[in-house]
């Protein structure tokens, strides 16, 4: 405002025009005034809730990106149209939910328009003279190879593919049928049987077809493709071998893509094992019931990868089953899983291409939604009132599917069920993964082929965690809070003025540079000198006792030029010197007692050791950590009032006493906040543990070996990761895990300070 | 004895020991990234030893001694060696032995004892080349087009000016492929992009045919510039070529090295103190400003550098003002209850939230959702390849904002607390308004804090690796995020960072002995530059509080 000259002047200059702004003006200055006051309230309420919306944001999506892999699966009526077939033999969906194929008893493929039910294109098998078709057998389902067996001993083997292209950019699907072994139907069973079960899968050796006749022989037919090499003509070489201990009945048959293992299951609920690795001496292993006692095995479907086995059965039970290789070497079909059950006999399994999931109907119309590896089952209920569907067809990405009604219609679903290969029982729990001996708790989650099954147990990643953020904080902690106590409480202002921002500095240092210096110095150097180590954590604490009981033999006009609060500047040299001498010192004594190295010394007695374990973590993290304990510990005690303090020693007590009986009881709150953030940050610490263990996710607490962190995982597999898929996903709630831990860690420890600064304020 | 345990003396000495410890630890980790990573540019002298062969005759090293280590025999013979003394112990020497191209290896363990007659030949000399790491040898001549120049003593002060020349052709080289060249580069891929974006926005037929009329002229000019420019480099590549060296390695293995292929040259056994100084000083010059080569392990870091500092300042930008304003409206203007002191608490926290979240958070929420929906509207003409959708500096920066933002929080709002509420209540008793007491008061007064939290939240960003390696930091950026071309700032660049060349150069380098020293160099720069924005964010802090302690008694 402008100073009030005028009213300070004389009557007589009463004349003089008054340097006070009009009233106008003022008025106009006292509304331009409030305005800036208004603007500057709600731009800085602006900004402030924006940050904190910000931060809020951060916990929403996190929670958001982790959400749907809980979800269950969802679908939804498309098209409804009359279908080609009534009574399919196999039915089968492409990848773009666009062309269907069905395949009916008397040989006839019909390619037609998945969402108009327009058959586009007709094939009729090469069927002989008065042989009609009296099985079938699919094969992998991504090869798309399937054979008829026909009732003179004949089988047809087709492959059916769809062609991709993008004419004028946009898609077209040609459907092609392909016959690898020949348009003609091949006489496998030279007794002319009629084939009543067959089972073709492609393998790494040729084309496997076994067949039961009428007569009940098992026979297995290998096919090999040899290539002339001068004349570059393809001929195809068969074997065939008569297979032992034939079962009297044959429901379903199937080979795996190995073409090592055959697995037959008859009608009365039991599966079959023949190992076949060697055709010629083919063995018939063992005799499973797979069905409850009474019941029978209904259905039996390979999962993708040809390891699991699913077997339906006639109460609408589902169970897993795969090989689990015993102590003997020996291979027996163990169940694994069990899945939800259906209320009636299971008719049909459908699996998925490319996981290890798959669908199932029963003979109620219930459609089912399973998933192996996490045994979840994901949808278990009718499509639709009328809908009773007879047979479904899976697309190949799992994005559609076509039920078939049994008064011959075809409904097309839309299906979303994008995330059923986890669960939060499978991520914490042991899971049975195919191919290995027992339940077990393993993270591998990248892939390289559709048949990998991804292993998502985040249990060696949280343990790993734990054992890093203990193995740091059980070196940081009494150091931390020690150097806490004794700064706070005993150090000379002038030193304690240096010490502080020295551990500030310490608190500063990148986490990339203390992995660096772990991984590539220490890690290296503790191989070296790991006797040294071990005797500087153990013997430092007494040596320090010593030193102090020798200084009181000192001459007493150095001790009192060097009184109490400095014993840090005599103490340092003493540990430098006995660094040095441990260090100088190992090779003797590794030579001495070891037989010339610790190390070799522990491999020899079976200690596994590693390079980058935990003890490099420890040392390096506990570094890291140990600035964020000291300060919070130092602040605690610092601020501990002085008359409490003063009134202890005045009451005789010694400044230990005090330390122990007025100091630290009064600050334990503050101390045990100051861990709390300690290990918190210890849990989240990325670089350090990336860079200073091997990032084996072991589940161990061997001080020798390496782990996986939560933190380092995200590090290393984020940036490889698909967006949105599973395992995406997954390190999401990794993140989140990681971000609610150490929030209410933090938030714990922060209430607890301001509680004990409220208590110190009212002492 | 007894009765001194009972006083608790040893506790309190104990209790010392422990600060002493840590003091020790951090003096020894600060000392040893000072010793190992400035030693580094201190030219060793290079030996002349003799190796003794199982068979045949000894064989001759020309090295740098790099350290020496006593090792068990233990592990000697594990690891396969055939050992004739019955020592327990055996010393070993790494020697650095260069020339990569005819030993396959540059660095080798040698044992003591096989070692013997080490000498110091005044003539050795240390070849730094583009490819194939260093030589050491001894210069014989000097060729130019294959006529000889210079023999003998002749040799060195000659190649000292050739290298010199050829040197500044390359500069020449690097402007032209760096500066024009991209230019010319952009000005294409522009065209293109423009055509696809009136595609995209359904411009007619016509409109698109005079465009592409148009932009064919002018494709065409820059064709012809490009064209122009390529003879040039040519020109220049045969210029650089013109000089060659021929020169011998220890065991008199005869090489011809082009001078195009040498970035710089000395005789470390021949230089005085003054010149090895020099020697020192320029080098770690060069390593500050020149590009990495040979996959980073060696050269320079000055594309590091300057990433680091782009996104720092970037983010700066974004943190300081949000950072301020938010500790003002927590301080002054939210209302005090329990929200509120739950608000305060969490922004608090996140400060300890570690910064593999924040990363996380940067790459699916930033990255994928914002910059995938910039890209969506704005940049639609170079889909499917993203610009925003990817990522790059701009993401970093506002990734190591919002990790930063509790901290200048933090910082502004103990600034404001400690001011005294008398300076305040006597503004307002003059009656200023809220805002102007803010602002011309109060603000002021606590800025010296503000400081202090955006300098601490500097130091932090510096050296914070792990949320970057997701969002938009790479081992090599083929350009710097700021140059002559518009818009001159690229936020939607790659960047390269110190902290992650670290990590990368250490982690997953194929070559870590040799680029051992210049992770060290690396880490130094590093921690130089956190240690004294960390000095200075103190001093601001204690300063501040002297004044106020002052101006309130």
């Amino acid at each position: 405002m402008q100073p009030n000259q005028a009213s300070s002047t004389t009557a007589a200059q009463s004349d003089i025009r008054s340097l006070l702004p009009s009233g106008e003006r003022r008025a106009r200055l006292r509304r331009w005034r409030s305005l800036k006051d208004k603007m500057s309230r709600y731009g800085i309420a602006f900004a402030g809730i924006s940050v904190v919306l910000a931060f809020a944001t951060i916990f929403v999506y996190l929670f958001s990106e982790v959400g749907p892999i809980f979800s269950s699966a969802s679908t939804e009526q498309q098209q409804s149209y009359q279908s080609p077939e009534k009574e399919p033999l196999f039915a089968n969906l492409e990848r773009y939910g666009e062309v269907g194929l069905v395949a009916n008893k008397n040989g006839e493929l019909q390619f037609f328009n998945a969402q108009t039910g327009v058959v586009n294109q007709k094939l009729q098998l090469a069927l002989p003279e008065g042989a009609s078709i009296s099985s079938f057998s699919r094969g992998e389902p991504r090869s798309g190879i399937i054979a008829f067996g026909l009732s003179n001993g004949q089988v047809l083997v087709a492959k059916h593919e769809y062609n991709l292209s993008y004419p004028n950019d946009k898609r077209q699907i040609v459907p092609v049928v392909t016959y690898p072994l020949g348009e003609a139907p091949l006489q496998l069973d030279a007794k002319q049987q009629a084939i009543l079960s067959l089972a073709v899968q492609e393998g790494p050796s040729g084309t496997a077809i076994t067949a039961f006749t009428a007569d009940g022989r098992l026979s297995y037919n290998l096919f090999e493709a040899k290539t002339e090499f001068l004349t570059g003509e393809t001929t195809l070489e068969r074997s065939e071998y008569q297979l032992p201990d034939a079962p009297k009945t044959v429901l379903k048959m199937l080979v795996d893509t190995t073409l090592q293992n055959l697995f037959v299951a008859d009608t009365q609920g039991n599966i079959h094992y023949y190992d076949i690795r060697d055709p010629a001496s083919a063995r018939y292993v063992e005799a499973i019931s797979a069905a409850k006692s009474g019941q029978t095995v209904t259905a039996l479907e390979f999962l993708v990868g040809s390891v699991s086995l699913i077997a339906g059965s006639s109460d609408g039970a589902l169970s897993q089953w795969f090989l689990v290789r015993d102590e003997h070497n020996n291979f027996h079909l163990k169940h694994i899983r069990d899945f939800e059950q259906h209320p009636a006999a299971i008719v049909q399994i459908e699996p998925e291409y490319s996981r290890k999931g798959f669908m199932a109907i029963d003979a109620k119309g219930f459609v089912g939604i399973h998933y192996g590896t996490s045994a979840r089952t994901l949808m278990l209920e009718p499509l639709g009132d009328e809908l009773q569907p007879a047979r479904i067809a899976i697309s190949p990405i799992n994005q559609s599917f076509l039920a078939f009604d049994k008064n011959g219609s075809i409904v097309h679903f839309a299906l979303d069920n994008a995330h059923p290969d986890v669960s939060w029982k499978a991520m914490w729990n042991e899971v049975w993964y195919e191919g290995r001996g027992e339940k077990d708790y393993i993270w591998q989650a990248s892939s390289g082929s559709d048949e990998f099954e991804a292993k998502m147990s985040l249990v060696p990643l949280a343990l790993g965690t734990l054992k890093a953020a203990l193995f740091a904080m059980l070196f940081a902690t009494p150091l931390a809070v020690m150097s806490a106590l004794y700064t706070a409480y005993f150090m000379t202002p002038a030193l304690r003025g240096k010490v502080k921002p020295t551990i500030e500095i310490m608190a500063a240092l990148p986490t990339v540079i203390l992995g660096f210096l772990a991984g590539l110095w220490l890690a290296p150097f503790i191989e070296n000198y790991l006797s040294a180590i071990f005797a500087i954590l153990l013997l430092l604490p007494p040596l320090m006792i010593v030193a102090a009981y020798l200084w009181r033999f000192m001459p007493a006009a150095v001790r009192n030029k060097l009184g109490l609060g400095w014993e840090v500047a005599i103490l340092i040299p003493v540990i430098v010197l006995f660094i040095w001498l441990c260090v100088s010192l190992s090779p003797a004594v590794d030579a001495m007692f070891f037989n010339g190295s610790l190390r070799q010394w522990f491999t020899d007695n079976g200690i596994t050791y590693d390079q980058r374990n935990a003890l490099v973590v420890g040392i390096a993290m506990g570094f890291a950590v140990i600035p964020n304990i000291f300060s919070i510990a130092e602040d605690a005690v610092f601020n501990v009032p002085r008359h409490l303090t003063q009134g202890s020693l005045a009451l005789g007590a010694t400044p230990w006493q005090t330390m122990l009986g007025v100091v630290l009881p009064t600050a334990s709150p503050g101390i045990f906040a100051a861990v709390m953030v300690g290990f918190g940050r210890a849990v989240g610490e990325t670089m350090i543990v990336l860079m200073a263990t091997g990032n084996s996710p072991v589940v161990n607490f061997n001080l020798f070996e390496g782990m996986r962190t939560l933190s380092a995982n995200i590090a290393v597999e984020l940036p490889e990761t698909a967006v949105g898929s599973t395992h995406f996903r997954v390190l999401f709630l990794a993140a989140l895990v990681l971000f609610v831990f150490t929030f209410m860690f933090n938030t714990l420890a922060e209430v607890i300070r301001q509680r004990l600064r409220q208590r110190f304020s009212n002492l | 004895m007894r009765a001194w345990f009972k006083t608790g003396t040893p506790w309190i000495w104990l209790n010392a020991g422990a600060i002493a410890l840590c003091l020790v630890m951090v003096i020894g980790v600060l000392s040893l990234i000072a010793v190992q990573g400035g030693s580094h540019f201190w030219p060793a002298d290079l030996q002349t030893v003799q190796l003794k062969k199982a068979e045949g005759e000894p064989q001759t090293l020309l090295a740098e001694l790099v350290r020496t280590e006593e090792v068990s025999a233990v592990v000697l013979r594990e690891s396969g060696l055939t050992l004739d003394s019955k020592a327990e112990y055996l010393q070993r020497h790494l020697l650095k032995v260069g020339n990569r191209d005819i030993y396959g290896r540059d660095f080798a363990w040698y044992l003591a004892d096989d070692l013997s007659g080490w000498t110091v030949d005044n003539n050795a000399t240390v070849i730094e080349r583009r490819e194939w790491g260093n030589f050491y040898g001894f210069p014989q001549q000097l060729l130019e087009a294959d006529k000889v120049v210079a023999e003998g003593a002749a040799v060195w002060p000659e190649l000292v000016k050739r290298i010199a020349r050829a040197n500044a052709i390359f500069e020449q080289i690097s402007d032209i492929e760096k500066g024009d060249i991209g230019r010319i580069n952009k000005g294409l891929e522009q065209l293109r992009l423009n055509e696809r974006r009136l595609e995209i926005d359904g411009a007619d037929k016509a409109a698109i045919e005079a465009y592409r009329a148009q932009s064919a002229a002018d494709r065409a000019a820059l064709d012809a510039e490009y064209a122009e420019l390529q003879k040039q480099l040519e020109q220049l590549y045969a210029e650089a070529k013109r000089d060659t060296l021929v020169a011998t390695s220890a065991e008199g293995k005869e090489l011809k090295i082009s001078l195009g292929n040498i970035v710089h040259a000395h005789q470390p056994n021949a230089m005085s103190l003054l010149d090895k100084s020099v020697h020192y000083v320029g080098a770690v010059w060069s390593f500050l400003t020149e590009d990495p080569r040979e996959a980073n392990t060696e050269g320079g870091i000055f594309p590091a550098i300057f990433g680091t500092i782009t996104m720092v300042i970037l983010m700066s930008i974004i943190v300081t003002p949000f950072g301020v304003l938010a500790a003002i409206y927590l301080r002054e203007y939210a209302k005090d209850g329990p929200l509120l002191r739950i608000i305060r608490i969490s922004v608090y926290n996140l400060a300890g939230v570690p910064s593999i979240v924040y990363g996380v958070f940067g790459l699916g929420f930033f990255v994928y959702i914002l910059g995938g929906n910039i890209d969506q509207l704005f940049y639609a003409e170079s889909l499917p390849s993203p610009t925003f959708g990817t990522p790059g500096l701009f993401w970093a920066s506002l990734t190591l904002a919002l990790l930063t933002l509790p901290v200048v929080i933090v910082s502004t709002e103990e600034g404001l607390s400690r001011i005294p509420s008398t300076i305040r209540m006597g503004s307002l008793a003059l009656g200023a308004t809220k805002s102007e007491t803010l602002w011309k008061v109060v603000v002021p007064l606590a800025t010296p804090a503000m400081m202090t939290g955006l300098i601490l939240s500097i130091a932090r960003a510096a050296g914070e690796v792990a949320p970057l390696m997701l969002v938009g930091v790479v081992k090599l950026a083929p350009t710097l995020p700021v140059d002559g071309n518009f818009p001159f700032v690229h936020l939607d660049q790659k960047i390269m960072h110190l902290g992650f060349h670290v990590y990368d150069v250490g982690f997953q380098s194929p070559n870590v002995e040799a680029s051992r020293p210049l992770l060290y160099a690396t880490a130094l720069v590093l921690v130089l530059l956190i240690v004294v924005l960390n000095m200075a964010a103190i001093h601001l802090r204690n300063k501040l509080r002297e004044k106020y302690r002052s101006e309130s008694d």
